[in-house]
């Protein structure tokens, strides 16, 4: 066995540098709940099947339990606190994942609104196909998912003006 | 669910990894996006002691285009290949990419490592199989190239030695004209691991008849599997589509598919007949129709 050493990281964690010392076993969903007690972010299968832990790092979606917390050192991220404009506020999106019913029990959600960010980032007005592409990562068992592109071409269209209305 | 203590080394270059994983004895894992190992870690089917992490190693970034071959670095991304312009002198890649899990894992999953990893139903393995693509792996005092039939020997093992890196896999670029290729898979969530998978690439002659042929299909066996001791007769003959329903038959009778939870062998046996039937048929009619 290896002796186990601690190290320094500094992360961009919603816009604020965060340095805190860890052991190379933490993963970054853990680090983020437990170390930084953002429990927004949750944590599923803890083996990369259930996309409940997706954040943005450095603007991408990926699972915050398939890398290890050291991994990220130097990177920014988001978590799902980070979406609204201000605290007490909601982000377009997660208004329309209320709006519209997208969420039941909660699990899935800030894995989802993750996803969905990340996917109206790149695409403003995405169609229901590129939807269900861009949360085909992220398992829900309580909306059959069709409220979930219901909110996210909800909160698309009203984003924008629609030139026949 | 939680890694088992071990140890991190962050390697900035390439020398620097391979004398880490010289001097750190057998017990230690390079870790490139994660995406396979991490999970392994946290089931604790991997419990190493040290892991050297190759991913800000910028020489192993670069993808280019060789004269004859696409060139990608270990740790190119699987997203950055399916989105490079350059990628796309294998139309292979724009096919099979996104069935590479999903977009967060493709956000941080690499070319190299899903190819060390060597699960015998990936999609990389099957195209660098199918394509005979050429590995270059190196460790502290030697370097050598593998060609990918010959790279991968069962599920999660490949020809590797334990202070060996892949550094660098070199695809090689057919012919445009009178070219077609397909890639079909059936899984059970789209993203989730193949059930069964089907590769074919061809290139045809001016009247007709094959110049180049390769196929092979995954989740079928211990590792992706390519036939060229049924493509490589068939070169400068014409092909007729009921001899290509014969000869995916005869490719699936050449494997050794498991049963499991998702598939009996049977039914997986008659899925990739039809994948490899429909990939035969699909990359053919593309090359009879486009020549560019």
């Amino acid at each position: 066995m290896a002796q186990i050493n601690s190290y320094t990281i500094t992360i961009e964690v919603n816009g604020q540098s965060v340095t805190k010392m860890v052991e190379p076993r933490i993963s970054l969903v853990d680090f983020i709940r437990e170390e930084l007690r953002l429990t927004g972010t949750h944590v599923g299968c803890e083996h990369g099947i259930c996309g409940a832990c997706s954040i943005l790092l450095n603007g991408d979606p990926v699972r915050s339990c398939c890398m290890f917390a050291i991994q990220a050192n130097g990177m920014r991220i988001t978590t799902v606190e980070g979406l609204a404009p201000e605290r007490g506020q909601l982000s377009k999106i997660q208004d329309a994942f209320c709006e519209k019913h997208a969420l039941q029990c909660g699990f899935c959600t800030p894995g989802m609104l993750i996803a969905c960010q990340a996917l109206i980032n790149k695409i403003p007005q995405p169609n229901e196909t590129q939807i269900r592409e861009a949360i085909g990562g992220n398992l829900c068992r309580c909306t059959g998912y069709q409220q979930i592109v219901d909110a996210v071409l909800f909160a698309t269209k009203i984003s924008s003006p629609n030139p026949e209305q | 669910m939680k890694a088992a203590p071990f140890d991190y080394h962050l390697a900035d270059h390439l020398d620097h990894a391979l004398e880490l994983l010289d001097h750190l004895g057998n017990d230690v894992k390079l870790i490139a996006g994660g995406q396979s190992l991490v999970p392994m870690m946290a089931m604790r089917l991997a419990k190493p002691s040290h892991l050297v992490d190759i991913n800000r190693i910028q020489s192993l970034q670069q993808i280019n285009l060789q004269e004859k071959s696409l060139y990608t670095g270990s740790t190119v991304k699987q997203k950055d290949l399916e989105s490079s312009h350059i990628s796309q002198a294998i139309p292979l890649f724009k096919q099979a990419l996104p069935w590479v899990g999903h977009q967060q894992t493709r956000n941080r999953g690499t070319v190299g490592g899903s190819l060390a990893h060597a699960d015998p139903s990936a999609e990389l393995p099957l195209i660098a199989t199918v394509l005979n693509a050429s590995l270059h792996v190196q460790s502290h005092n030697s370097q050598r190239e593998i060609r990918a039939q010959d790279f991968f020997l069962g599920p999660m093992w490949t020809s590797l030695a334990p202070q060996e890196c892949l550094t660098d896999i070199h695809w090689p670029i057919w012919n445009k004209q009178f070219f077609g290729s397909r890639f079909l898979e059936t899984s059970i969530r789209h993203g989730d691991f193949a059930m069964a998978s089907a590769a074919a690439q061809i290139n045809l002659n001016p009247d007709g008849t094959i110049q180049q042929l390769s196929f092979g299909v995954g989740g079928m066996g211990a590792t992706p599997i390519a036939f060229p001791s049924l493509s490589q007769p068939l070169i400068g003959k014409h092909l007729s589509s009921e001899a290509m329903h014969e000869l995916a038959n005869q490719a699936i009778l050449l494997t050794e598919p498991t049963s499991d939870l998702h598939a009996s062998a049977s039914y997986r046996m008659n899925l990739a007949r039809t994948l490899l039937s429909r990939a035969l048929l699909g990359a053919f009619e593309q090359a009879q129709q486009h020549p560019q």
